[in-house]
């Protein structure tokens, strides 16, 4: 395998790990105002998130990095060609990291709303624009031979894009919802798995939808390989054995799905886009690539080792405050800390 | 609008209002983790007041950290995508290694602690603040060592029209990385310090919990004095490294049209900014020499001199940083940097002696000298940003050279709106909570309950 070849994994392995963790705490956050209905309900569910959220963001934060690094190109163009989406992502995040830490500064009741709200748009914006830029990047945008982005922001709303973000902030709601099932009791616990439940077969309809568009949109049926037909296969089948587990009552291991589910899509997205990483509408020779877009090897060496010796240190102390955290939160004022 | 004036406009905001919690994140979380440390060791239990209260200005204050800086390291390929193609093979390396390295550390080690107070035995409890402190201190080297390599550009050859990596070890161990850090790490000192003297006169004045304050005073003057001094030290040595690195900065900020040797330090030099002449200038002679050689001789350029030899080097084009902006801020920071030292001093002065009654004046100053270390660390880094004027990359790319092709003024001025919004509603939040938590003092910190006993029950699995 080559180094470029092993950067685009390292990128996909990046952004996985974000959709999987932050997915569940986005997912967590929109549901918050629904499914919490007085402050102490609330504080619970933003208490299940309270430890993780901020670790769980630094997985995007390290693949924008790791995109610089071993990618200049790609994040030049990706970045500065999708303006206005990063601007409105940027703005959401902003407002959603103070909100964790400000909301219980004050017992003003409208305070405390005010900042629910900035929590939920700032959970619900990412939701849906990551889905948006991902499948434009498969799908295709207007490229130069510059490499420069010469469409407009309205460009990437089309029907593609929109159903993936459809269908992906489902799966995120339904990926929150089992969360808060596992790590809450009482009213709160029961209204998620009544969600969960709910949200199932939703969830199933549309991913199958937006796996066989994207057969379709993305041209891979001409270039067909065995990895562009396993993942979405698997991502199909996780998500239904997780149907099982909600049917056997195990939602534990119905999470557990939810995250394989997302690990899958994003692999099949990542398994369509290569060796390209932003696909040109224009014309397929100005496509960036895994070469056209690479860092020199030396840099990509370098890189390899870092990555190689701090990634699994990050995955086992992220994994040891799981585990200290891993009790369920009561709706018990004394006992919480946001 | 023009498109490059804007992106400037919105770096420079964004940048600035970075920075203008980095520093007591640097200071506060290494005094937070000392006095936890005395806590676990001593267990006398006022230090764990101390550790919660100054501990949850320090949680506020983070937050802000944090979600500015993504803006940051998203704004390089947002407004500059070509500055970001020319230096990716070099600069992203540092980013990513902050991110993977640094970041994850203290991000998932901070959400520990602030939950972990009843999961964690004492000392775990401790080491994870550690954690935080050192992740940020790690953070803050590998942006240093990013923004050395456009300070002072090394360990590269041009390929392809880009800048690529050809020796790492340079580019960590570059030039400018041995001030820069202890310039920053003492500022951060410096910040915590009058941070701390000026909360802690505050509840002295009057005479609120006056066992938890005077330690906090007392800490806050002793770090006061030796970050105060430090930073001059370091100061000095890094001017030096400046005329070896970006002459034009020095003669910017020295308002030092002619090479001069022995060179003359401008107490005051004002131009009249239409006629171009000078309406005043005093200087000491020899002075500016002495500062660079340690000696009273020896050359040091002056802008003219640079301007002719940039345009022989270069091609034609202006290279000199506005000396309004270069010379105004590095007076700035050097008079605020002075005045803190002799504040400093006097506070330790006033805490050995007990004299704390007898000069309450002085303690009613405190609570704004809480600003001279905001105005020394935003135009320290004017200072040096704007001293690099017309470089984005010293010697390698201009400003015009690195902004983004694919972006208009409208989407700039757009997210420029936006961010100025964003930021100033939240910068009147975070001083609303501040204000709030620091006038309440420790009482107020331990509103949350402190002792609180594991949330039962079920793990996860079994339902």
């Amino acid at each position: 395998m080559t180094l470029n070849t092993l950067w685009f994994i390292f990128i996909a392995i990046l952004y996985t790990g974000f959709f999987v963790l932050e997915g569940f705490d986005f997912g967590v956050g929109i549901l918050l105002p629904f499914l919490g209905k007085n402050d102490l309900q609330r504080r619970t569910i933003i208490n299940t998130i309270g430890p993780h959220w901020d670790g769980n963001e630094v997985w995007l934060i390290t693949a924008g990095g790791a995109t610089f690094a071993a990618f200049p190109n790609w994040y030049a163009t990706m970045f500065s060609g999708f303006y206005i989406p990063l601007f409105l992502l940027l703005i959401g995040l902003i407002i959603r990291g103070v909100a964790f830490e400000f909301r219980g500064k004050d017992d003003n009741p409208r305070w405390r709303n005010l900042w629910d709200w900035c929590l939920f748009t700032g959970s619900l914006v990412p939701t849906i624009l990551f889905p948006i830029a991902f499948s434009n990047m498969v799908r295709g945008v207007p490229i130069d031979a510059n490499m420069q982005y010469v469409g407009g922001f309205f460009n990437l709303l089309n029907p593609y894009a929109l159903l993936a973000a459809l269908a992906v902030a489902l799966l995120i709601l339904l990926h929150g919802a089992s969360f808060l099932s596992i790590k809450t009791t009482g009213e709160i616990e029961q209204k998620a798995k009544e969600l969960v439940r709910w949200l199932w077969l939703l969830v199933v309809l549309m991913l199958v939808i937006f796996l066989v568009t994207s057969f379709i949109i993305t041209g891979v049926l001409q270039r067909l390989n065995v990895l562009s037909i396993l993942f979405p296969v698997l991502g199909v089948l996780a998500v239904l054995v997780a149907g099982y587990f909600l049917r056997k009552g195990h939602f534990g291991r119905a999470f557990l799905m939810t995250c394989l589910t997302i690990v899958f899509v994003i692999f099949t997205i990542f398994t369509f886009l290569y060796p390209r990483v932003m696909v040109s509408s224009l014309n397929p020779d100005w496509s960036l690539t895994i070469q056209n877009a690479a860092s020199s090897a030396r840099t990509l060496r370098l890189m390899t080792i870092v990555t190689l010796i701090f990634l699994p240190i990050v995955l086992l102390y992220q994994a040891w405050t799981y585990w200290i955290f891993r009790k369920r939160i009561t709706n018990d004022a004394g006992k919480l800390t946001y | 609008m023009d498109v490059l004036l804007l992106a400037r406009i919105q770096f420079a905001i964004t940048i600035i209002y970075h920075f203008f919690f980095v520093p007591l994140t640097l200071g506060l979380s290494l005094v937070v983790a000392i006095l936890e440390t005395i806590y676990v060791s001593s267990g006398k239990e006022i230090y764990k007041q101390l550790t919660k209260f100054w501990g949850k200005l320090l949680l506020i204050n983070f937050a802000m950290g944090v979600v500015t800086g993504i803006v940051q390291e998203f704004q390089f390929g947002m407004s500059w995508s070509e500055y970001s193609r020319f230096v990716g093979d070099i600069f992203g390396a540092p980013l990513a290694i902050e991110a993977l390295v640094a970041f994850f550390l203290e991000s998932t080690f901070l959400g520990v602690w602030i939950f972990g107070w009843d999961k964690l035995s004492k000392g775990l409890h401790v080491t994870t603040m550690w954690l935080v402190a050192i992740g940020s201190h790690i953070s803050a080297i590998w942006i240093l060592i990013a923004n050395a390599f456009m300070q002072h550009p090394v360990g590269y050859t041009i390929t392809d029209g880009r800048a690529e990596l050809t020796n790492f070890s340079q580019v960590i161990f570059n030039l400018p990385i041995f001030s820069h850090y202890p310039h920053v790490f003492s500022a951060g000192l410096v910040t915590v310090a009058f941070f701390m003297l000026g909360i802690s006169a505050y509840h002295l004045l009057r005479h609120n919990e006056i066992d938890l304050f005077k330690p906090s005073f007392r800490i806050a003057a002793i770090i006061g004095v030796i970050g105060t001094i430090m930073v001059g030290v370091i100061g000095h040595t890094q001017g030096q490294e400046i005329n070896q690195t970006q002459p034009m900065k020095l003669a910017s900020l020295e308002a030092l049209f002619n090479t001069e040797n022995p060179a003359s330090l401008s107490i005051i030099t004002i131009k009249n900014p239409f006629t171009d002449e000078l309406v005043l200038d005093l200087r000491i002679p020899g002075a500016l020499s002495f500062m660079e050689y340690n000696r009273f001789t020896g050359e040091v350029k002056g802008i003219n001199q640079l301007q002719a030899q940039y345009e022989g080097q270069y091609g034609a084009g202006d290279y000199v940083p506005p000396p309004v902006i270069t010379y105004w801020s590095f007076r700035s920071m050097v008079g605020a940097g002075l005045l803190m030292i002799l504040i400093s001093l006097v506070a330790l002065f006033i805490d050995l002696r007990d004299l704390y009654e007898k000069y309450p004046w002085f303690l009613k100053l405190l609570p704004f000298a809480i600003a001279l270390p905001y105005l020394a660390n935003t135009t320290g880094w004017i200072l040096t940003e704007v001293g690099r004027f017309p470089w984005v990359v010293y010697g390698l790319v201009k400003l015009e050279a690195g902004v983004s092709k694919a972006v208009t003024s409208g989407m700039l001025l757009t997210s420029l709106i936006g961010f100025i919004l964003v930021y100033g509603l939240l910068i009147s939040t975070t001083v609303y909570l501040m204000l709030k938590f620091a006038k309440a003092g420790p009482a107020g910190a331990l509103e949350v309950p402190e002792e609180f006993t594991p949330s039962i029950v079920n793990p996860p699995e079994s339902q």
